[in-house]
């Protein structure tokens, strides 16, 4: 089995974060966001997996030779000289994922989900067509492309773009599997998968969907990335809460979805939940506030801060009595003095805050 | 023999002090741990012959009544008098209204200062130039920088810096960079002064009225403005000595600006080593700067408190609190981690845990600021009596009215 990961460009909708880390890289509930693909695929027997991107990988490189050798896969970098879209990319790869008849995964490298690849890889085995696309439900329809499928089926009909008339409420989830004889209609050249592939795939009725169930986010922006840890810990608190931070363990939980790496400390008297992700050797001082936020590797929260909807970068601090709030994000290495409140801010790494923040910005 | 009268103004005025007004009158308003009119009766009593502090106001009596008691056993060789006006005379009208009183006993000199002020109060230095110039009055003035005309009177000085040649009360124009401080000594002989000025004043009207003009001339001739009539008068008649003093000084007109006052007054406490201000201790919360903390109050020994902090009578300070640059009032309640910055907060208030009240810090240019309608003039961050400020709730710059619950966060806001 083989799987292509569509990683593309450096991810600055995710900036101030991946000005360290590459976007694969940056910690999604405390695993880089990649790796909960790759252990899903690798879960359904993927062997073979291609990374799209179109910069030089050299950072990602070691990191994912480390997978490859624990997961015994092959992880192969396909380097796009110009942006080749959503679509380039499979052509690039042609000769792993055409290799042999076995239809193959496409994943865009931004969504969480509860990649039920087993299931979707039975239900296109069944169907016998060129290509199954995963399909989430919204509830605003008319923001996204709508499929539409033949009545009474699950064969995909057309796609309509941001609907004004409601033609259903299931739009791409971004996640694919494929035959490899759809590489024989995507050109070398920058393409789009949705709008130039799909509709031929279509019309010739050989396109169906496959119905997510649970959660689904694309995390490339700060607030969304927020929300998918937020989804992301639900749907652990129901399959593996035994890997979250139990009431009945720690007084400072609060409201539940909280996810504590082992090596964190916590001080006295915190509140911490819901919907929080404390990473490795993080130090959280006595007093503190946490709901609604990330803390990233070695990052240190003092004494009755206050820090809710926000992402704080690796090894960055926040000040003693200091608050963060409306999608604040810290880089890497940023400072915040005691008693400062920010505001919405984007924060450049190795950064110092001392004074208050109280609308939106960009701290460069 | 020397005698001071203290003009405290009334319930009308004072409505630029609003919210903490509603309350309790501004000239009973604590601010480095005291009312605010307590630090002029302490600096009064100090001044070499002082026999007789006179509260002059429009206030009901009992008002100053507990107040004038307690000055009565602490400052046991001067007597206390409070005299009501009951007709609006002006500043100065008020005073000619109770001139008998005021010399009565024949004092050689009378002080007279607004309430609505906060200053180091070098009276005996103020006393001292007015002995020197031998003038009929002397008013302390201060230097202020040069764009901030038209917020005070003015006052020409003479070359030697002496006397007065002219004052201006707010000008339009750059016209001098001393600022009259609302602190004056005059000589019994002012009362004579104003009868002079009154005369002159009726002879003029009863001319005017036999003219059939202004019919609905509303002024009587017993209506005397300090300022204008007067100080105007003495300044170019070379009658006005002056004093510029060098201690701190400024004005307490908005709500707002008790937070500077409280921080001069709790500074200066601590310079002159006066016992108001808290030490750190062992088993006691974390000090920093000077505080005030009323022995009544009790505090969580992992707080941290200060600088510029006044914490009145049975407030409690809870775990993990941090406040800073604020006024406490009595019975106010912070739970454990809350923050407090630039603020005062009423009597009975409440503070859940992990709530925020901030204000930005007072600039000359905002202190004065009555709550505007425009957000961006807010500073300092007040709330009125028993507001209730709840869980992890941040009020920020806003002006909170009392008896109010805040569950979201809010800014730059009044709070009906």
């Amino acid at each position: 089995m083989k799987a292509l990961i569509l990683v593309g460009g450096f991810g600055t909708r995710l900036r101030p974060l991946t000005l360290t880390l590459p976007k694969p890289l940056v910690e999604f509930a405390n695993k880089p966001m990649i790796l909960h693909q790759i252990e899903a695929l690798v879960k359904v027997g993927v062997k073979d997996v291609v990374l799209a991107v179109n910069y030089k990988p050299e950072v990602m490189v070691s990191v994912l030779k480390k997978y490859e050798e624990k997961f015994g896969i092959t992880i192969t970098f396909s380097v796009e000289e110009e942006p080749l879209g959503t679509a380039g990319p499979l052509a690039l790869a042609r000769d792993i994922l055409g290799k042999d008849d076995s239809p193959f995964f496409v994943l865009n490298a931004d969504v969480t989900c509860e990649y039920p690849f087993a299931e979707m890889l039975a239900f296109h085995n069944d169907h016998k067509g060129e290509g199954t696309i995963l399909a989430t439900k919204v509830e605003e329809p008319s923001k996204y492309g709508v499929i539409v499928v033949h009545e009474g089926s699950s064969m995909i009909k057309c796609f309509v773009e941001k609907p004004q008339e409601f033609v259903g409420n299931r739009i791409n989830a971004g996640i694919y599997v494929f035959n490899p004889s759809v590489l024989k209609r995507i050109e070398l050249r920058p393409t789009s998968i949705e709008t130039e592939v799909f509709p031929q795939v279509a019309l010739e009725k050989q396109l169906f969907m496959f119905d997510l169930n649970g959660y689904w986010m694309d995390v490339g922006q700060p607030r969304d990335f927020l929300s998918g840890s937020a989804l992301y810990l639900s749907y652990i608190a129901k399959s593996q809460p035994q890997l979250l931070a139990s009431p009945a363990d720690y007084d400072f939980v609060h409201g539940g979805n909280v996810l504590v790496h082992p090596s964190a400390k916590i001080g006295a008297n915190c509140k911490i939940g819901p919907n929080v992700t404390i990473g490795p050797n993080v130090v959280v001082g006595d007093g503190v506030r946490l709901s609604h936020c990330v803390i990233l590797e070695g990052a240190t929260i003092k004494s009755h801060a206050f820090v809710r909807n926000s992402i704080v970068g690796w090894h960055s601090s926040v000040g003693a009595w200091s608050r963060l709030d409306g999608t604040t994000v810290l880089g890497d290495d940023v400072h915040v003095s005691d008693e400062v409140y920010v505001n919405g801010a984007s924060v450049l790494p190795h950064k110092s805050i001392s004074s208050n923040v109280t609308e939106p910005k960009i701290v460069m | 023999m020397n005698k001071a009268v203290i003009l405290v103004g009334g319930p009308s005025r004072a409505t630029r002090f609003r919210p903490l007004s509603m309350n309790m009158p501004q000239p009973l308003f604590p601010v480095g741990g005291k009312p605010i009119i307590w630090h002029q009766v302490n600096k009064i009593s100090s001044v070499p012959g002082i026999k007789e502090i006179i509260l002059l106001g429009v206030f009901e009596e009992h008002v100053f009544q507990s107040f004038l008691d307690q000055c009565s056993i602490e400052y046991p060789n001067i007597s206390f008098k409070y005299l009501r006006e009951y007709t609006l005379l002006g500043t100065a009208g008020g005073l000619f209204h109770f001139r008998d009183v005021i010399k009565r006993g024949n004092p050689t000199n009378i002080f007279l200062l607004y309430t609505d002020i906060c200053s180091s109060f070098p009276l005996t230095e103020l006393l001292e130039k007015h002995e020197q110039t031998k003038s009929m009055g002397t008013i302390m003035v201060k230097k202020v920088p040069k764009s901030n005309h038209s917020k005070f009177g003015y006052v020409v000085a003479d070359s030697n810096k002496d006397m007065a040649l002219h004052y201006v009360e707010k000008p339009e124009t750059y016209i001098s960079d001393l600022v009259s401080t609302g602190v004056y000594v005059f000589s019994p002989k002012i009362f004579d002064l104003m009868a002079d000025i009154i005369e002159q004043r009726s002879a003029e009207i009863n001319s005017l009225s036999k003219k059939a003009f202004r019919e609905d001339f509303e002024e009587t001739p017993d209506f005397l403005r300090l300022e204008q009539d007067i100080l105007q008068h003495m300044a170019s008649n070379k009658q006005l000595g002056i004093y510029i003093t060098t201690g701190f000084w400024r004005q307490i007109k908005s709500a707002a600006s008790a937070v500077p006052a409280n921080e001069e007054y709790l500074k200066h406490a601590k310079s002159s080593g006066s016992n108001l201000i808290a030490k750190e201790t062992r088993d006691g919360p974390t000090i920093i700067g000077a505080v005030y903390i009323h022995p009544s109050a009790t505090i969580d020994p992992t707080a941290k408190i200060g600088p510029n902090v006044s914490i009145q009578a049975r407030a409690n300070i809870g775990a993990g609190v941090r406040v800073k640059n604020a006024i406490i009032l009595d019975n106010v309640n912070i739970s454990d981690n809350a923050v407090v910055i630039n603020s005062i907060v009423g009597w009975n208030s409440k503070l859940w845990p992990w709530a925020r009240v901030e204000g930005s810090p007072c600039t000359d240019q905002n202190e004065n600021t009555v709550a505007y309608p425009d957000a961006s003039a807010f500073s300092i961050c007040i709330l009125g009596q028993d507001t209730h400020v709840r869980n992890e709730v941040f009020v920020r710059s806003c002006i909170v009215l009392p008896y109010k619950e805040i569950s979201s966060d809010q800014h730059n806001l009044i709070l009906m």
